[in-house]
């Protein structure tokens, strides 16, 4: 990204504001670090290197073997599978998730900018209502109406309570994304005979590509980090990672493997650090949009 | 300008989910919800009304009461520290500095992870016999203390900081993206009238960045009210109740204690607790439009 400075060019002399102000950076830094460090470092020692107490001290020799017991046995009250099962269970369950809220949202706020049908103000209004409001009070009656259905503890289940919760996000950020569209490009399209959905999928679809990349990626790491949702409504066979990742770590009897649970702890944030670090201009930028408009 | 009413069908159609979910999902059943708080529920849901009773049993429960303080305390800090330091490193960055790009990878990645993986992190750092405050008496300081995750007072600023250190990331970004947008003509007149840089930046950046970080400030402080998964992955609410907050006791009774109408009754405290937080803020944003509109 090109930028203009505020007041000229790079400084080349040291000053003492200069010195004070790579202090402050370099500290942050540390902080912000650190956290990443010693999971890393404790990941790759082995039991007896940890009692020593040493947070911080670099491995004696790298060992590997809490990153496979992590990843294939370790153990969930008396389960001991590993966070494999759970990784799965997380893509399964943010995959479909975020394709299908996205697309439900692109149609929203599509509908709700360009064609304005009776009531779309109300629609938004009760949206909006529904994505400040704390998830706490639609749970039991959601539990209870998935279980008639039978669809409570179940992979599809999980996917529509997400693809539920998603929707006042999403749609927000598509229908503020559409507005800007000039409507004479809608009106030539049906000028020329196409309808709604021919609009949609020939014009604005294609249009809004940049969102799409922004929104897939906020709904990705969102759902991937969800605890509550899939804590509820998933059931034992489809557990998201987090969930799982909490049940190795923090119910676990006698002594703790630390190694083992720092171990899955950085596989639980993989995927989503992976994403930040590979398109990180996209993650920043749909922060701003996200936060800024929302 | 609205099109005609008869090809709105197929958007009419189009939005037909989503009416379903706002209807059914948001309105249908939170006033279920409602209506259970005013009942003898507990473990099954029950139709005998017992008016304010669960609320009176709400507030009556030092749990519950604790809890709210509790979250009161961690918001504050945490949407304040959050907006502090986040302002302080994107002034920072904004100073014309070398590896800009390198540094603020830095401190945004942890807004990437989950609050699970956040809070076991940092449960892993504050633990007395092996953590930090080990290393630290190894050196030789053997009275140093760092044991806010064990210690009754100190639980909820473990809290508080290891939502910093998720969250500060995301302000940084903001108000940079502010600062940049902020014209070079500014800057220029400021440096000219001799006005020191700190100065500029509080007084001149800070007030044109209000609305971004209000912004912020808000997306953060939506997650306070939600503050469930940090809190269970770093302490459970303990030791004792000192790190409860509300949205742990409505999940603890919901589903642990099968305690429903006490449930839903905190839930709705929270959504009140929402509305009036929100409803100030919107209504002055239709106030505004309105004038807008007017003139």
């Amino acid at each position: 990204m090109a930028r203009a400075h505020p007041n000229g060019p790079k400084p080349t002399q040291i000053t003492a504001g200069r010195i004070g102000l790579y202090s402050f950076l370099f500290v942050a830094a540390l902080f912000f670090m650190l956290p990443l460090y010693t999971m890393i470092v404790t990941s790759l020692k082995t039991m007896d290197e940890i009692r020593l107490g040493q947070i911080f001290a670099l491995p004696a020799k790298l060992d590997f073997s809490a990153w496979v017991t992590a990843w294939s046995g370790a153990c969930m009250g008396s389960v001991c599978v590993g966070i494999r099962s759970g990784f799965w269970n997380s893509v399964a369950i943010t995959v479909p998730s975020v394709a299908l809220s996205v697309l439900i949202g692109a149609i929203n706020g599509y509908a709700l900018s360009l064609w304005r049908p009776r009531g779309a103000n109300v629609l938004f209004a009760l949206l909006m209502a529904g994505g400040l409001i704390p998830y706490q009070i639609f749970l039991y009656p959601m539990v209870r109406t998935m279980a008639t259905v039978g669809l409570y503890n179940s992979l599809a289940g999980i996917i529509i309570v997400h693809v539920i919760f998603g929707l006042p996000l999403v749609t927000l950020l598509f229908r503020n994304y559409f507005v800007s569209v000039p409507e004479e490009l809608c009106k030539a399209a049906r000028v020329d005979g196409a309808g709604f959905w021919r609009i949609f999928f020939e014009i604005m679809l294609p249009l809004a590509v940049p969102m799409v990349v922004v929104v897939s990626m906020l709904q990705f790491t969102g759902i991937w980090n969800d605890f509550l949702l899939g804590l509820v409504f998933a059931g034992r066979d489809n557990l998201p990672m987090t969930v799982q990742l909490n049940n190795i770590v923090n119910t676990t009897m006698g002594e703790r493997n630390y190694n083992v649970n720092m171990a899955a702890t950085i596989l639980t944030a993989v995927v989503p650090l992976a994403i930040y670090f590979l398109s990180g201009r996209w993650f920043v930028r749909g922060i701003a949009a996200g936060a800024v408009k929302g | 300008m609205p099109m005609k009413r008869k090809s709105n069908l197929s958007a009419t159609l189009a939005l037909l989910p989503t009416w379903l979910v706002a209807v059914v999902v948001f309105i249908g059943t939170m006033a279920w919800s409602i209506r259970l708080s005013f009942t003898n529920s507990t473990i099954f849901p029950s139709s005998t009304y017992v008016g304010l009773a669960q609320y009176a049993k709400l507030f009556a429960s030092a749990k519950w009461l604790a809890s709210l303080h509790n979250v009161l305390i961690f918001g504050i800090l945490y949407v304040g520290g959050c907006l502090f330091l986040g302002f302080l490193l994107a002034a920072a960055l904004d100073r014309k500095i070398r590896f800009e790009s390198a540094l603020r990878t830095i401190f945004l990645y942890p807004y990437a992870m989950s609050f699970v993986v956040t809070g076991l992190i940092w449960q892993w750092m504050l633990n007395p016999t092996l953590g930090i405050q080990a290393s630290v008496r190894a050196l030789g300081w053997e009275s140093f203390v760092l044991d806010w995750v064990v210690n009754r007072d100190m639980a909820i600023y473990a809290l508080v900081l290891a939502g910093v250190w998720q969250g500060a990331g995301l302000v940084m970004v903001i108000a940079l993206a502010g600062m940049r947008g902020i014209e070079a003509e500014q800057w220029k007149a400021a440096r000219i009238d001799g006005i020191p840089v700190w100065r500029i930046y509080v007084s001149i950046i800070l007030p044109q960045l209000g609305p971004a970080l209000a912004a912020a400030g808000m997306l953060l402080a939506m997650g306070v009210i939600k503050t469930y998964d940090i809190v269970v992955a770093m302490t459970n609410g303990g030791p004792g109740s000192a790190t409860e907050v509300p949205a742990k006791f409505i999940m603890d009774n919901l589903f642990g204690r099968q305690n429903l109408g006490l449930a839903t009754a905190g839930a709705t405290v929270l959504v009140l607790g929402v509305i009036m937080a929100v409803a100030p803020f919107r209504y002055a944003m239709y106030v505004r439009s309105k004038a807008k509109g007017a003139s």
